[in-house]
Formats: structure tokens, C-alpha cells, sequence
């Protein structure tokens, strides 16, 4: 593995994300970055998992074992989460869920394992940010009529008096951007926060250092996680309106 | 004061402007103590209602964490991408 994926590699203050090679595509330059690698490593443990589920799964056991037991415990958590909060309409949801839940998890959690995690860079986080955005959206107008839309977006003032319309649209485009900065700003809070410890108390850095792990990967990753997807569900729940 | 060279003033005045940044922490600090100490009380009246009143808790708390984060990623931005340095 190369040095510049580990993030405690080096004695300089190193949080960036550092390009590994570059290569040329209709007349851009792009970069495979740290991130691009980590982001990687992370899809493989998943894509991983996933066989080996699906692979126990084909032939379940009454009495579960160890990897099945597990299988339905994160799904049934999952289930109950998006049930609790969304009601029995957000059903269909729990897919989308739990699929950036439990990615956002084990991107979180990676720091602790040396990686620098994929979501404290903000490619990474807006564009599930922009996902939430449009699902939103496509939800409010699959269950609402575009009157009550218009209605809604002109809120504190009567539907004939749109004053309030800009407002409404500018605190709309909002959401996904707080969504993802709130993530991205957490994730690498923490990343800084290590990354100088590492680098300017090296001397004294021994063993202390997993106290901080233990917060900043798992607590607050754990933390965050929670908060997008509580978000996410809460914005949805409301485009969905009010009626059962 | 002769020899300071615009680049070296524009970084220390980033710096400066950074340290100033970060005092967007103090408001989710109070804002999440305040949650918190609700939370406890509400606890305290009713035991049974622990995991909502969690829930809820955490919400709120991040959500008022935003405006603080952003004067982190001011101070960040002004320290290390030095958006200022012609």
C-alpha cells in the first residue's frame, strides 16, 4: 500500500488529499486520489460482505449462525429506524437507507484503520447530499398535488402572493448542502484533529492516541451517520405531506 | 517592519482571521449544552421515554452543531487552502 493512503505515515501535518497519478480525458486532467482509493477499499469490505451474506443467506438456517445473525440484526435495526421514523410509508425507502447508512458507517469508521476516511472529502459527501435533494423532490411530487406544492413553497403568505417564493427556494437549495457539509465538516474535523496529534506530538503520540480514535472515528462517526440519515428521513417524511 | 514581505502580512492576517473564525464554536456550545441539559431533565420526569427523547436530542444538537462547522471550515479553508495568497 502506498504511504500517502495511510494517514499516520508521515512526521509533516498531513490531512490533504493527495493525487496518485493522473490521466488525460477529453482534454482534462483528472486525479485518482487518496480518497478515490479509500472510497475503493471501502466498497470492496462491503461488496464482500454482501456475497458472503448472500451466500449464507441461499441457504438460512433456522437457528441462525454467527454471520447470519448479524446479516438480520443490521437489516432488522435498519427497518426499524426507517419504520420509526417515516411511518409505514417510507417502506420503500429502507433501501436507500440503509445502503448510505451503513456505507457512511464503514467510511467513518475507517479512519480507524488508518485510512483517511472517503467522507472528509466533499466530493464524496455532496453528492449524496444532491441524492437526498432529488429524492426529496421526486417524493413531494409523486404524493402531493402541484397546487399544495406551490402552496407550501409561498408558505407564510397567501398562495397569490409569492413574495416569499424566492426565500422558500433558496432555503430549499440549502438543504443538501447543509446536509453534506455537516457530514464533511465532522468527518474532517476529526481527520485534522489526529493528523496534528500524529504529526506535532509524535514524540508522546503512544498508545494515548486510541482515546481519540475512539471518539472521533467511532463515536462521533457513529454520531454522524445517524444524523444524515435521521435527516434525510425527516425531509422526506415531510415532502411527503400529511396525508396518511 | 520593513522586511515583511505582502504574503507574509496576508498569512498572518489569514491566521488572525482563522483564530476569530473559530468563535462560531461558542454558539452550538451553549445550544447544545441547553439540549442537553433539557434532554436530562426530560429523562429524569420520564425514564420510559429515553430513546426518543435520545433521538431527538442528537437531532437537534446536530443540527445547531451546523453554524459552528462552518466557522471551521472558514478557519480550515483560511489556514491550509489560503485563499488569499495571490
Amino acid at each position: 500500500m502506498d504511504n500517502a493512503i495511510l494517514m499516520s505515515s508521515g512526521s509533516d501535518v498531513d490531512f490533504m488529499i493527495h493525487g496518485l497519478f493522473s490521466y488525460e480525458l477529453f482534454g482534462q486532467t483528472f486525479w485518482i486520489t487518496n480518497s478515490h482509493v479509500c472510497i475503493l477499499i471501502v466498497m470492496l469490505i462491503l461488496v464482500g460482505f454482501a456475497l458472503a451474506v448472500n451466500i449464507k443467506m441461499k441457504h438460512a438456517t433456522e437457528v441462525p449462525g454467527t454471520l447470519q445473525n448479524i446479516a438480520e440484526l443490521m437489516v432488522e435495526m435498519l427497518d426499524n429506524m426507517v419504520h420509526g421514523t417515516m411511518g409505514p410509508r417510507g417502506r420503500g425507502f429502507a433501501n436507500y437507507i440503509g445502503t448510505i447508512f451503513i456505507f457512511i458507517l464503514v467510511s467513518n469508521i475507517s479512519g480507524i484503520f488508518g485510512l483517511r476516511p472517503p467522507t472528509a472529502d466533499y466530493g464524496t459527501t455532496l453528492p449524496m447530499g444532491i441524492i437526498t435533494f432529488f429524492l426529496i423532490h421526486i417524493t413531494q411530487f409523486r404524493y402531493q398535488k402541484p397546487k399544495d406544492i406551490w402552496k407550501d413553497m409561498c408558505s407564510p403568505l397567501p398562495p397569490w402572493l409569492p413574495i416569499w417564493f424566492p426565500i422558500n427556494v433558496i432555503s430549499e437549495i440549502a438543504v443538501p448542502i447543509s446536509l453534506s457539509l455537516r457530514l464533511f465538516a465532522n468527518v474532517l474535523s476529526g481527520t485534522v484533529i489526529m493528523a496534528l496529534v500524529y504529526a506535532l506530538l509524535s514524540k508522546i503520540a503512544i498508545a494515548w492516541p486510541a482515546f481519540l480514535h475512539v471518539y472521533f472515528d467511532l463515536f462521533s462517526g457513529a454520531i454522524q451517520t445517524y444524523v444524515f440519515c435521521m435527516l434525510t428521513m425527516t425531509y422526506i417524511s415531510n415532502a411527503m405531506g400529511d396525508e396518511a | 517592519m520593513e522586511n515583511i514581505t505582502g504574503t507574509e502580512l496576508i498569512l498572518a492576517c489569514s491566521a488572525i482571521g482563522a483564530g476569530l473564525a473559530v468563535i462560531a464554536g461558542i454558539g452550538p456550545g451553549i445550544g447544545q449544552g441547553i439540549a442537553a441539559g433539557h434532554a436530562a431533565a426530560a429523562v429524569g420526569r420520564n425514564p420510559g421515554a429515553k430513546g426518543d427523547i435520545m433521538s431527538t436530542m442528537l437531532l437537534g444538537q446536530a443540527v445547531a452543531e451546523t453554524t459552528g462547522l462552518y466557522g471551521l471550515l472558514v478557519a480550515l479553508l483560511l489556514l491550509f487552502v489560503k485563499p488569499l495568497v495571490p
